[in-house]
């Protein structure tokens, strides 16, 4: 402690460089901020880039009837109508802005035949909505930000991982971290913080998120005393790859399906036909024959009256199928179902799918052109987050401000697909916008409060003094598998509780976990913040998950299996940290929406 | 500053290899987990060596060797997150999406520059001990971790997307023939493998700094993009330094997304920067009309970091003392 801490001086700090992060830093500097932008990996290989089928947007240019009251009543259906009205009412009205904005900093979409962008269907969306790059949207669309925020001159801290934020008398005025490869702590002094951390993938040992995805925005928001909301709904994608083992959890983009994959179990039945919904049967095909119609209508982005297949249901549902065909004994050999496109055309499938294709060719020695894919549920994406004002991004502590798949709110207790690309555009400019207005109203320069460094440099070096106990790659494995057979696509009150009582058994743990060998880019210690920040997000997930007595969406009980919506309908859950440090549980109501949205969702409502 | 290590010379020096006992039988409690047991016990026969590069830039670094369980399907990088969860918890490699999308874990496997995550067990030698090390054209940092920022700062110099002023996008239109070829470019990731092979960043011999085939590539996107106004050229030539490449097509063998790097994009800009400098009749236009030629638009290069005499970095035991010292790798952008 001897010599100072490395400090930077920033109006609005982000907190993430994904998508959100970066459309955030760019409007925060738009609007005349001076911003940081901190991110744990290289910049440009957040988890957006690994995002495959495109991003959801009513432009109308393959269905002229879509509009932003379509994708407003899709994805609040989709959502089970727990979403923030007011959040899926600005993401569909500027969504197609958002996209045309990309467009004119250089992203490349595919086209229509007509030379605009092009657009594909998705599971729960009524229209083809979404913009897309082949398999590789996320690509394109990090670079074309990436590329946009370097060009602005924002400065851009990679490879730096931040451990706490700083709070003074205005709310949130600083943030502490440490640089990953020479372990050096250094501080940001900023006028408001923005979280844009994304998910909490990692709590599970079957995922398709990478190492980032440790929910560090949740806790930090969580420990800083925000509100998190909705934590139960995380969603399992239907489509991972199971084999080879390590593989496994790898998404399978939904774009396979949008594109005419057909799901089938053991017996060659296409399962899906069992599965839909009663009350939304209807817009779903009703014969093999008219899904057939509809895909060789959408391969060549021309209109139909045919109705779209029912692997094109939503996410949730399609993940319950593909469990229970698999815990029944019809699933394929290594634990999944077949997923078959190898019916259409060879090089129509490798033009629109070409990362699928290699995917599978290379480490699966499966040619996806000549025969099925293995596939099977694997966690994705988690629905609830931190609480956010849909406006400006603001959270319940002053300062602090998230956008991304870290706020709750969106997209309620189940995700569309394409909606998370959208989301990320829409909001992430809000919030780096309101972040930018909080900033330039702060009063004076912000303090940063030596005790609260001490804290945090203490808890940056403990584990590294310690001369025994376990490293955090053991916690994280008994973390995951708990989380995995106890937290997952269906859930009981006993699992529930006997998780949380695992996670303090955990946390016991964490508190005398050792990582020697030094600061200097030392994934095993680096791993121990990441186990802190998963650790109170699992636990306001089980909590979560334990209140919630009704299937819905996403979260499903074995001992509550139907919709309650007398009693659950209308609230949200609300996880915060009491005064005492014990994490409390309850529910808010939902926020209200006005009568001309509600007249939009017709008879959903 | 360290330099970088040179191609199988230094690290050999100082290897110092400490094979370590590790077996299925003794590795840590993985049996309870039905789901992802590191370690099925099927698998439990077999077993890859893994010689790793380790150690800190400038200081003792060495092989060190690790016997892992081998499974099906396994990847090279697997089996350094088994090493990490086994055996060696600070073994520091850099990865993100496993499954060749984010282009983070590239190094160099048996001497070939690599995906770990995309290099499968089964197509190497396994009598054999695997040696994994870091790419070998960028400062050292850590295990398999080098410093490439330069790669980021030789980004900013790039003058960027340029659509006409007076062409509403509304009336943005092409077709999708015209930018198959741009699209193609906009699939790299970023793995910087073909920077790590090109043999004009390797060998630092040049006067002025190359900006690489990455930048080639990413400048072709732009110089190819149907309405793109730009003309990146006197750039190109004068800054880039695009002459230095010789077409010995390493990047292409490289390229993970089997982009056709010298084909399709460096060329291209090479038949255009001529196109533009040294058309004879263009040549004599210039001459008589005694216009100078055009200032290149964009910024400075900046020097390559491991652009030092080989001798310097010889023997990184030599500079040991000296590299403690060192600051660390500049690791953020400069302000604008």
């Amino acid at each position: 402690m001897s010599e100072p801490i490395e400090t930077h001086a920033v109006d609005v700090l982000v907190i993430g460089a994904g998508g959100a992060g970066l459309r955030a830093a760019i409007a925060a500097h738009d609007a005349g901020a001076r911003v940081g932008l901190v991110c744990k990996s290289l910049l440009g290989k957040a988890h957006t880039v690994m995002a495959e089928g495109g991003m959801a947007a009513a432009l109308g240019h393959v269905a002229p009837d879509d509009s932003w009251q379509v994708h407003f009543r899709d994805t609040m259906v989709g959502g089970k109508l727990l979403n923030n009205p007011r959040m899926a009412e600005l993401h569909a009205k500027e969504a197609p802005e958002r996209v045309r904005e990309l467009e004119s900093w250089g992203a490349v979409f595919d086209r229509t035949t007509d030379g605009r962008i092009l657009q594909r269907p998705f599971g729960g969306h009524s229209h083809p909505r979404l913009a897309h790059v082949g398999d590789r949207t996320g690509l394109e669309m990090i670079r074309t930000l990436q590329d946009r925020a370097v060009s602005l001159g924002i400065d851009v801290f990679m490879e730096c991982t931040v451990t706490r934020l700083i709070s003074g008398a205005h709310g949130i005025c600083g943030a502490y971290g440490y640089w990953r490869t020479t372990g050096r702590p250094v501080v940001f002094s900023a006028k408001a913080v923005v979280l844009a951390t994304g998910g909490i993938g990692r709590a599970y040992s079957v995922t398709s998120n990478s190492w980032e995805y440790s929910g560090d925005g949740h806790a930090l928001a969580y420990d800083a005393g925000a509100e998190l909301i909705d934590m139960e709904f995380v969603q399992f994608h239907p489509t991972g790859m199971v084999w080879p083992p390590g593989v496994r959890g790898l998404l399978v983009t939904e774009a396979v399906r949008g594109e005419g994959g057909i799901l089938r179990n053991r017996d060659g039945r296409r399962f899906m036909w069992d599965y839909l919904p009663e009350d939304r049967r209807g817009e779903y095909a009703a014969t093999d024959e008219e899904a057939e119609r509809w895909v060789r209508a959408a391969s060549r982005s021309q209109p139909t009256d045919a109705r779209r297949p029912p692997e094109l249901s939503t996410r949730d549902n399609v993940s319950r199928a593909i469990y229970q065909e698999v815990r029944d004994g019809r699933g394929s050999p290594h634990g999944g179902v077949f997923l078959d496109i190898s019916y259409l055309p060879a090089d129509h499938v490798r033009q629109k799918l070409p990362s699928m294709y290699d995917q599978f060719k290379e480490l699966a020695d499966v040619d996806i052109t000549k025969g099925p894919m293995e596939v099977g549920p694997t966690t994705h994406y988690v629905m609830g987050g931190i609480r956010v004002d849909a406006e400006t991004g603001a959270t319940t502590v002053a300062g602090l401000f998230a956008a991304g798949e870290c706020a709750g709110g969106m997209h309620g207790g189940n995700r569309l697909g394409g909606n998370s690309l959208s989301d990320l555009l829409v909001f992430g400019a809000r919030t780096g916008a309101g972040a930018a207005a909080h900033a330039a109203g702060f009063p004076g320069t912000p303090y940063l409060d030596p005790v609260q460094l001490r804290v945090a440099e203490r808890e940056l070096g403990e584990p590294l003094e310690r001369l025994d106990g376990e490293d955090a790659y053991a916690i994280q494995r008994d973390l995951q598998e708990t989380m995995q057979t106890l937290v997952g696509i269906y859930r009981t009150e006993a699992d529930l509780t006997e998780a949380i009582a695992r996670l303090a058994d955990l946390r016991a743990r964490w508190l005398a976990v050792r990582a020697p060998n030094g600061r200097a880019y030392n994934p095993g210690w680096n791993l121990v913040f990441d186990m802190r920040n998963l650790i109170t997000v699992s636990e306001a997930i089980s909590r979560s998950a334990r209140q919630r007595q009704e299937s819905r969406g996403a979260h499903s009980r074995v001992d509550y299996p139907d919709l309650d919506d007398r009693a659950w309908g209308g609230v949200n859950s609300v996880v915060h940290r009491a005064s005492d440090g014990t994490m409390e549980v309850g529910t808010s109501p939902l926020v209200s929406m006005r009568e001309e949205l509600r007249a939009l969702l017709g008879g959903a409502h | 500053m360290t330099g970088p290590r040179q191609p199988g010379e230094a690290g050999r020096a100082v290897t110092v290899v400490e094979p370590t006992e590790v077996t299925a039988a003794s590795g840590p409690a993985t049996a309870g987990q039905v789901i992802e047991a590191a370690v099925p016990a099927e698998a439990a026969g077999a077993t890859a060596t893994l010689r790793v590069f380790r150690g800190e830039a400038g200081q003792d670094t060495r092989f060190e060797d690790f016997a892992v369980p081998v499974q099906e399907g396994m990847v090279v990088l697997d089996a350094l997150h088994w090493i990490q969860g086994n055996a060696a918890p600070d073994l520091a490699v850099r990865w993100n999406c496993k499954a060749a999308k984010c282009g983070s874990c590239s190094a160099e496997v048996n001497g070939h520059p690599r995906l770990t995550c995309k290099t499968r067990l089964s197509d190497l030698d396994l009598a054999e001990p695997i040696t994994v090390e870091p790419m070998r054209s960028f400062p050292h940092i850590r295990d398999l971790v080098t410093d490439v920022s330069w790669n980021y700062a030789v980004n900013r110099t790039i003058q960027p997307f340029t659509p006409p002023a007076d062409l509403p996008q509304s009336e943005w239109r092409w077709q999708q023939a015209d930018i198959d070829r741009l699209q193609e470019f906009r699939k790299c990731i970023e793995c910087f493998l073909c920077q790590d092979v090109c043999h004009v960043l390797r060998s630092h011999e040049t006067e002025r700094p190359f900006m690489g085939p990455r930048y080639l590539v990413r400048t072709a996107g732009l110089e190819m993009h149907p309405i793109d106004q730009a003309d990146r050229r006197p750039y190109l030539k004068e800054l880039g330094n695009i002459g230095y490449c010789n077409i010995t097509k390493c990047c292409t063998e490289v390229c993970p997304e089997h982009i056709a790097i010298t084909d399709n994009a460096i060329i291209p800009l090479k038949e255009r920067v001529a196109d533009r400098y040294y058309d004879p009749l263009r040549w004599a236009w210039r001459v008589l009309r005694g216009r100078l030629p055009e200032l290149p638009v964009g910024r400075e290069l900046p020097v390559f970091p491991g652009g030092q005499p080989p001798a310097a970095s010889a023997d990184p035991q030599a500079d040991g003392s000296e590299a403690a010292g060192t600051s660390p790798p500049e690791r953020r952008d400069e302000p604008s």
